[in-house]
């Protein structure tokens, strides 16, 4: 079964190449949140499927995971999450998740 | 990560010619050597003839850095965007449903399209990574439908339901049903232009489902739980799993419904009826 982690390689693929054309690109940097869904070793390994025969073979992907952070309503408090269970320590659920669900590309090292 | 070597500095953000003055403090020893062929510190004049050429550095050393921050899924959440617009322009109402495999997506709409439930005519778009059983199993029921197969692919995207509606055309004001492929993982991570996602839930499969893919129900607007009329033979807490499903997602509506015995059904035509 293809995971979505495949999917998202080739987004990615297809996201650099918009903006790099044929340049070689040796190397690709992604932000990736904690509460995002993707899992970084599948994404590492989905990588190199998805670049072989294009201009981005044999790059190398740095993935920086990004915390997830919330804030609740209630007790107006910012905090860690790592998961999406949105509970506050006050006791309450009427939390927001403010950081986590980053998955973007940063930057890129083009030749 | 040093971009030229791929060794460990973090920091280091390699630019252009700079490459050459990269410092590696760590004492670790390079195979590589940056040299001009020529030095610049004495006043020669370039006036003479013979060939002269510059040793530029080579290429893969030459690199720079391409800020981009682009999100992943942009192109995904663009044509999702033309999807929604496209649909809202056409008084069409579109819902992404989804499950794990066998918990009841064609059953429910089976009953429903038998049912004239919504009060509006419905067709389907079916994912399936292979076969056309669903889409046979709509038409039979009185629907329009088309089916995407997915190959490998385990979920559908915002291209793959484009197609399907070019495909198949529904009316003005129809209500459209995107059967996504059978899987509680990958379909919460992709728009496709509906207006609400419906995650079902049996009561076959265990009511920790919410917990283990968060995820999904965390996405949803709407959790059927479905085979209620099997609860007697299963250890399925339905309290518990709301519970937990609203740890993920407080105001999502939530619903058990029996496709098999009718419970739940006029709830779920008053919450089509609605769209």
């Amino acid at each position: 079964m293809r995971m979505h982690e495949l999917s998202i390689a080739e987004s990615v693929v297809e996201a650099v190449l918009e903006r790099t054309g044929d340049q070689h690109v040796t190397c690709v940097r992604l932000s990736v949140g904690r509460l995002s869904g993707v899992v970084p070793d599948a994404l590492t390994f989905c990588f190199e499927l998805a670049t072989a025969g294009t201009a981005l073979e044999g790059a190398e992907l740095e993935i920086i995971q990004l915390s997830g952070r919330a804030h609740c309503r209630s007790c107006d408090q910012d905090f860690e999450k790592d998961d999406l269970i949105l509970l506050c320590e006050c006791g309450s659920a009427d939390v927001d998740v403010v950081a986590g669900r980053e998955l973007s590309v940063t930057s890129v090292e083009v030749a | 990560m040093c971009a030229t070597c791929g060794c460990g500095t973090d920091e280091v953000r390699v630019s252009g010619e700079a490459v050459a003055s990269h410092d590696h403090s760590d004492g670790h020893d390079h195979g590589h050597t940056h040299e001009h062929g020529h030095d610049h510190g004495h006043a020669h004049d370039h006036d003479h003839e013979h060939p002269h050429t510059h040793v530029e550095p080579t290429d893969e050393l030459r690199t720079h850095t391409l800020e981009l921050e682009t999100a992943v899924l942009a192109k995904n959440d663009e044509l999702a965007a033309d999807n929604r617009a496209w649909l809202s322009s056409r008084g069409i109402a579109a819902i992404n449903l989804m499950s794990s495999p066998g918990a009841g997506k064609t059953s429910l709409l089976e009953r429903t399209i038998r049912d004239n439930g919504p009060a509006r005519q419905l067709s389907v778009i079916e994912g399936d990574q292979e076969t056309v059983f669903d889409a046979d199993r709509i038409r039979a029921a009185g629907a329009r439908a088309v089916q995407i197969n997915t190959g490998s692919g385990c979920h559908l995207d915002a291209t793959m339901v484009r197609r399907g509606l070019d495909s198949l055309a529904p009316a003005d004001g129809d209500l459209v049903v995107l059967e996504n492929v059978g899987n509680l993982v990958c379909p919460a991570l992709f728009d496709l232009g509906e207006a609400k996602k419906v995650v079902i839930i049996s009561v076959t499969e265990g009511d920790d489902k919410p917990l283990k893919y968060p995820h999904m129900f965390a996405a949803a607007d709407l959790v059927v739980v479905n085979k209620t009329d099997l609860l007697p033979y299963v250890d399925f807490d339905v309290d518990r799993c709301e519970k937990d499903a609203r740890s993920l997602n407080p105001d999502v509506t939530w619903l058990p419904m029996s496709v098999h015995s009718g419970e739940g059904l006029d709830e779920w035509y008053g919450w089509l009826r609605g769209l």
